[in-house]
């Protein structure tokens, strides 16, 4: 079922099918668009992170640290706008998803090259439009752009220009969306069924359902905005006849399914790493993948849960609460059912898996402390402090980015051909993992002892908690420093990482590595399942790699 | 739950009669998670360690599913759930429903200050006491007092943003949206000082929205209150309001003595439960009043004619609007006609 790729033989690889700048620009290859959106997150996501760790820095001691407070409230919009749209939402889909949904599916490519390759330049001219919104000045929001504050003439109109940019890359999101859909149903190879998917495309599928159905209302809701902002016509503006409260059910009816557009890419990732790195069928596999869409579904009725102490109705705030803790049920079907895919297997340590169980550690936190906020009572005194910052980074970074840079070095072999430096990655990923904790374990006790969140200054009283917090920032910083460093340093090195370097039995890891342009020599005929360590037909494959990389090494 | 309770590692100091339950729904979660977290994060270290790799050419043999343990997973965090959820559902009723006798005092919230008016017409009484601590860096903050053992509910408005009042010893917290009323209560259990934070970003000076909530015994917030009251004089929003009602000459459509005219009679008015046009119930409370002034077609009593000036509201000329501070004490005009 794998492509032979003997030394001698070997088919070039889709890195070597063109040379030079203009070969990248123009390219229909799924993994070149896949790599160049890599590249393109990993830039926002440093730019992200150094605005965090200027925030951190003027956090250190009340009052002035470093920048006042007009620079720090447009530091902590820069560092929740680059975060959300320009990391973390294209982050999983647009970069691991574009380079591995056609492999895994045994497909050549997506079912629209073009169309993909259109949504990478679209989110290039967002994030263009992102960038200039910077340069003139700076948004001081934050990233909700809660109206009327961001229609107010104290702010500049470079909200208009964010936002706008948030349009944009709106679509950027969608056309990667339909294509995922398109390319799911028509493209599977013949004996891939539904039930024969690697969860990680359940994952994407489910999200790109979300995608297509959830981004427009955010792009009604920015044009809404901007015609409000531009013309002066009363939407969300009490004073001009319209409603403030509105504007937060348009953002947050697209803003919470947007939370699992973050958050259920991750899981799928950490599907694929459990598995392979327990050597296990993944437990309970269809209860994994239904609730992936049970959580697709869940998220557009929750929304409201954002918004207890807005103003809405009494009886809304009652529903959201109650329908809000429906989405515990499939969130924890999958933490279980990834212990049972644990339970019995042949464990391995791993950087990749490092971060998997990293990954369950961090989320267990996350969705339990989700518990305190969906329960209306205790959600009135934590919402809007930094235990509702607290929690949702522990879902948002200590899930997905967890879940993401588990899957950059699971497939890192898989897409350039290269090993990374273990020893150096077993380090980056402790001290991202300690510093995370120190970071945001100390805002849950902030938070509850009531510091309120957006604060460039605070009582004394809170001084003790921010410094541990900072200090902790700066250390998950030069964790993710060295993963930089020992990541780009392994592209320099000799394409020798073989084929399948974790012994998986999942159909990405049958062709060569790096793969050929259209993935597989010929169509693959598929056998069994992608988990299937106990098939018959499976069980060489684990021996055979497993032999083979003893020699070469 | 009325006394005072202790600050814990975790939450500040109870203070008002509704900390004691959040904070036992807190716990009872806190202790929950603490479970399952050790339940999980345990498992997967054991397995991790019990299970470690031994040789490269491994193969493992273990279970595919268990329908009995899948079922079992899912149907008990569901039970959890939906107790937790009637738990907080309870609390929260008893946060948003004030006690008819509350004392109302109008908030009034503006970048980047509070400003707080006592039913006799007394404004944003200062912090006086020499020994007070600044906070933020702020000295001169405004204070708000109000006494011990006693429903205090805030009527609050918004002159620009969206702002929100929480004080997190009272474990209280609410928005202020612009073009409407939003109402917070409270009853701050012994005397005492706590925090005022402003909790819904309204830009550059967010973190210097503060103020303190001054809680006194009865007798001397009593006391003080009247002594202002005096000082103030002519201040009374109740007969400012008369007075509008005169000057306005609302009494040609709305009576005081319970006769309906051309327009319902404003006698017994508030809190009263009318049905309007198209059969909806409302109850008359600060936010129906203040719209039927500014808005009066949004919401007609059923039987009434659609006569009343909009000139009030923005949409009059710029002399016969009304201020917000003319609203307020119309609506507490109409309110002590009871």
């Amino acid at each position: 079922m794998s492509v032979a790729a003997t030394a001698s033989g070997r088919v070039p690889h889709y890195l070597e099918a063109g040379k030079g700048i203009k070969s990248w620009l123009v390219t229909l290859d799924h993994k070149r668009i896949g790599v160049m959106y890599l590249w393109s997150v990993l830039g926002a996501f440093l730019l992200g992170g150094l605005a965090a760790i200027l925030v951190r820095t003027e956090l250190w001691s009340t009052g002035q640290t470093i920048m006042d407070a007009n620079a720090y409230n447009r530091m902590f919009t820069l560092h929740g706008a680059a975060m959300v749209f320009l990391f973390i939402i294209p982050s999983v889909p647009a970069a691991l998803g574009n380079i591995l949904l056609p492999i895994m599916l045994g497909a050549k490519d997506v079912a629209f090259p073009r169309l993909n390759l259109a949504s990478y330049y679209i989110y290039l001219v967002g994030a263009l439009f992102a960038l200039a919104a910077i340069a003139f000045g700076g948004v001081d929001t934050g990233w909700t752009f809660y109206t009327p504050y961001s229609t107010s003439d104290k702010v500049a109109n470079t909200a208009v220009m964010m936002t706008f940019a948030a349009f944009v890359l709106g679509f950027s999101s969608i056309f990667t969306g339909i294509n995922f859909i398109v390319t799911v149903h028509k493209l599977r190879a013949p004996g891939i069924t539904w039930f024969r998917m690697p969860l990680f495309v359940w994952a994407i599928y489910s999200t790109a359902i979300l995608q297509v159905l959830a981004t427009p209302v955010l792009a009604i809701t920015l044009l809404l905005f901007m015609v409000e902002r531009t013309f002066g016509i009363g939407i969300f503006d009490a004073t001009i006849g319209g409603d403030p409260v509105l504007f937060q059910h348009f953002f947050w009816f697209y803003s919470h399914p947007a939370v699992y557009i973050m958050i259920l890419p991750g899981m799928g990732i950490i599907s694929e790493l459990t598995s392979t790195f327990s050597r296990r069928p993944i437990f309970g596999y269809t209860a994994v993948a239904f609730s992936s869409v049970a959580l697709a579904i869940f998220s557009f009725l929750v929304w409201g849960h954002h918004m207890f102490v807005s103003g809405q109705s009494e009886y809304a705030s009652a529903l959201f609460s109650f329908l809000t803790f429906f989405v515990a049920l499939p969130s924890g079907v999958k933490m279980f059912n990834w212990l049972g895919t644990m339970y019995k297997g042949s464990i391995s340590f791993a950087s990749p898996n490092l971060y998997a169980m990293a990954f369950m550690f961090l989320f267990s936190i996350g969705g339990l402390t989700g518990i305190f906020l969906g329960a209306l009572s205790t959600d009135v005194h934590l919402t809007d402090s930094y235990f509702v910052v607290a929690h949702f980074h522990y879902v948002m970074m200590g899930g997905t980015i967890f879940a993401f840079f588990g899957g950059i070095h699971y497939w890192w072999p898989k897409t350039f051909g290269v090993t990374y430096n273990e020893g150096l990655a077993k380090i980056a990923v402790a001290l991202q993992f300690i510093g995370f904790n120190i970071t945001f374990f100390s805002q849950f006790i902030l938070g509850t002892r009531g510091m309120p969140r957006r604060y460039f200054n605070y009582p004394p009283d809170f001084e003790e908690l921010h410094r541990i917090s900072t200090i902790g920032s700066y250390i998950v910083f030069a964790g993710f420093l060295l993963t930089a460093w020992y990541l780009i340093a392994s592209l320099r090195k000799e394409k020798n990482a073989g084929d399948n370097p974790w012994h998986s039995v999942a159909l990405e890891w049958q062709t060569s590595s790096p793969p050929p342009v259209e993935n597989f020599v010929e169509t693959p005929k598929i056998k069994h399942g992608p988990y299937d360590y106990d098939h018959p037909d499976a069980a060489p494959l684990v021996l055979a790699s497993a032999s083979s990389n003893r020699k070469a090494s | 739950m009325d006394r005072v309770t202790d600050p814990t590692f975790w939450m500040p100091k109870g203070a008002s009669t509704v900390a004691g339950d959040v904070d036992q729904l807190y716990y009872f979660l806190y202790w929950l998670s603490v479970v399952l977290f050790v339940g999980i994060v345990g498992a997967m270290t054991w397995f991790a360690l019990r299970y470690k790799r031994k040789s490269e050419t491994e193969i493992p043999h273990g279970p595919h599913h268990n329908t009995v343990l899948e079922v079992t997973w899912t149907v008990i965090p569901l039970i959890l759930v939906m107790v937790i959820f009637v738990w907080g559902f309870r609390g929260y009723l008893r946060m948003v429903v004030a006690p008819g006798d509350a004392m109302v005092i109008n908030v009034t919230a503006q970048q980047w200050q509070w400003s707080f008016t006592y039913p006799n017409g007394v404004v944003d009484a200062m912090d006086e006491r020499k020994d007070k601590q600044p906070v933020n860096g702020a000295k001169d903050m405004p204070v708000l007092r109000v006494p011990a053992g006693r429903p205090v509910k805030l009527v609050m408005r918004s002159n620009d943003v969206l702002h929100s009042f929480w004080v997190p010893e009272f474990r209280v917290k609410h928005d202020i949206v612009p073009g409407q009323y939003s109402m917070v209560w409270f009853n701050a259990i012994e005397p005492g000082d706590y925090r005022v934070f402003c909790t819904e970003y309204c830009g550059q000076d967010h973190s210097m929205m503060m103020a303190t909530v001054m809680v006194m015994k009865p007798e001397e917030f009593d006391a003080w209150l009247k002594k202002k009251g005096g000082e103030v004089g002519g201040g009374d929003p109740v007969a400012a309001g008369a007075l509008l009602y005169k000057t306005k000459a609302c009494g040609g459509c709305h009576s005081t003595d319970g006769k309906p005219s051309v327009g319902p009679t404003m006698k017994g008015l508030f809190g009263r439960k009318e049905e309007i046009t198209d059969g909806q119930p409302v109850t008359v409370d600060e936010n129906y009043i203040r719209e039927s002034i500014l808005e009066p077609r949004a919401k007609l009593v059923k039987g009434f004619g659609p006569v009343m000036p909009e000139s009030y509201g923005n949409k009059g000329p710029a002399d016969q609007q009304l201020s917000e501070k003319q609203v307020e004490s119309l609506i507490a005009f109409i309110k002590s006609l009871k």
